[in-house]
Formats: structure tokens, sequence, C-alpha cells
């Protein structure tokens, strides 16, 4: 009885081992190949999410050390920067000629397109879509942070606006984002807008009994 | 005068640092700026207008850089997005 329960885990285990010896052979044979390029140098680095925040944590700084307070607060609050159009000292504004001198603005979205409407009616005219990619790519990625993507747009719209729009790809509204997603933002950041005056306007008030 | 640059996966890196009153600093400074530009950098300086409103200016050469300025950020230049 021992003798033949021992011949059948015997046989058990031998099927076992031939079904499973490619899958085990395959994964000894990648984690040689890890191991040998670790050693050679080579190899992307994992992915390290501490170092993305800690990355994503001083590009914020920068930026709030860059931008203008409302619109370090307009991002902190809502997750966008709008931008004036037409402010960067060209002769000639980028979009003026066509809007016959209606004032225009961009909403500038952390790795999404920059959108262009005109602020008076809410009307969507473009999506600009534009990258800053790092081809040296020290982590493995040619992509920068969240903030220090928005700072980049920020800078080229104001000190040259007219150079960074002919580098992007220009589209109809709707492209990338949705357009109901960009006038409900719109609509946030003119409640955003109201409620920061009155807040100002409460301590204005307030200010000279202190 | 400080030269940062934005990083990937880091964010800004102090790349060059130094007084451009000092000849030696500012021929180290004019190096490396010339060696960003041609690595496909775009430079560009915060500056103040004249009712505080901050604002950016985009730089081509390092004469363009008033020597006031304490930081000069450097990042990728632009390439059009998703077609």
């Amino acid at each position: 009885m021992i003798f033949a329960l021992a011949v059948t885990a015997i046989v058990v285990l031998a099927l076992l081992w031939e079904v499973l010896r490619p899958a085990i052979g395959r994964r000894i044979d990648i984690l040689r190949a890890n191991r040998a390029r670790r050693a050679d140098g080579e190899g992307l680095p994992g992915y390290d999410p501490g170092r993305e925040r800690r990355a994503e944590q001083r590009a914020r700084e920068l930026l709030k050390s860059c931008v203008n307070d409302e619109e370090w607060e307009m991002y902190r609050d809502l997750g966008f920067i709008r931008v004036w159009g037409g402010e960067s000292g060209d002769a000639e504004a980028v979009l003026s000629r066509d809007l016959r001198g209606a004032p225009y603005a961009y909403l500038v979205y952390p790795h999404r397109p920059i959108v262009a409407y005109l602020p008076q009616t809410g009307r969507l005219l473009n999506e600009y879509c534009v990258e800053f990619p790092d081809e040296t790519r020290p982590y493995g990625s040619s992509r920068l942070p969240d903030s220090d993507d928005v700072l980049a747009k920020w800078m080229a719209l104001k000190g040259d606006e007219r150079r960074l729009i002919s580098e992007a790809n220009m589209h109809l509204p709707g492209r990338q984002i949705d357009p109901k997603m960009l006038q409900r933002d719109i609509w946030r950041l003119g409640r955003w807008e109201r409620e920061r005056l009155e807040r100002a306007a409460r301590r204005h008030v307030v200010g000279p009994a202190d | 005068m400080k030269f940062l640059r934005m990083r990937p996966g880091y964010g800004e890196q102090l790349i060059a640092e130094g007084d451009v009153d000092l000849a030696e600093d500012e021929e180290r400074l004019v190096a490396e700026f010339r060696r960003q530009l041609e690595q496909g950098m775009w430079a560009a300086i915060p500056v103040k207008n004249e009712s505080g409103r901050r604002e950016a200016e985009m730089v081509r050469a390092f004469e363009d850089i008033p020597r006031t300025t304490d930081r000069v950020i450097f990042f990728p230049r632009a390439a059009g997005g998703a077609r």
C-alpha cells in the first residue's frame, strides 16, 4: 500500500514537473536577463512613485514662484491656469486679427492641449496640441512633471506666444478635450473669480477695523 | 545667476550658478547657456513688469539676459502634440 502511494506521488510529481518546466525555465531566463542588464548598467530604472511625487512637489514650488498669486491659486483650486492672449508684446497678437480685437485667452492644463477661447462669450476657438519632450529621458520618460508642463506653457505663451502656437498642432475644439468639460471649467473659473473678489472685498471692509 | 533645467522625474535641476560680474563665471555661464540651446532647450526668465505683474521673457542669446536676472529656466523646446 505504501509502495503504491509512493509510486503514485512520484508519477504525479514527474507529470507536474513536465507541465511546469517550460514556465519555470522562461521565468529563470527573464530573471537572468534582468540581472545581466543591471550588471551592465543598462535597462530602465523601475518606476518610483516617491521620486515622481518629489519631482511634482519641486515643480509646484517653481511654478508658484514664477506665476502671479491668482494664477497659482487658480491652478491649485481648479487644476488649470487662464493666460490672456496677445500679451507677449507681439506687434500683432496671434488671434487678434481674426477676432477683430476681441480679448481672447487660453486655458492651460498639464499634459493636455492648450485651449483658446473668448472669455466674454465662452466660445471655444481652437485646441493647440503641444508637448515639451525631453529626449534625454533621465528616468526613462520624456514627460515633465505636471506643474513643469504648465509652467513651460505659461512662460512660452507669456514670452513668445506666436512661436509656441506656431509649433503646436491646431485642431478644432473637441479633438482631445471634451467641450462640455471645457464649458464647465469656464463656468467654474467665473464662479471662482467672483468668490475671490467677494473675499477680497470682505477683507477690504474688515481690514480698517483691525 | 542660477541656471535651472526642468527634468522629467526630477523637477528643476540646478545646472550652473555664477556671478556675471566675474569674468570666469560669466564665461562658464555663457558656455552652459549655449550648450543648453544646442541640446534643444528653450530658455526663459521670470520678470516683473512695471505694475508688479509676473511675466516671462524668452531669451535666445546670453546677451539678452538682463544682468540683474537671478534665474534662467531651461525647458525642452515645444513640439506639436497628438495629431
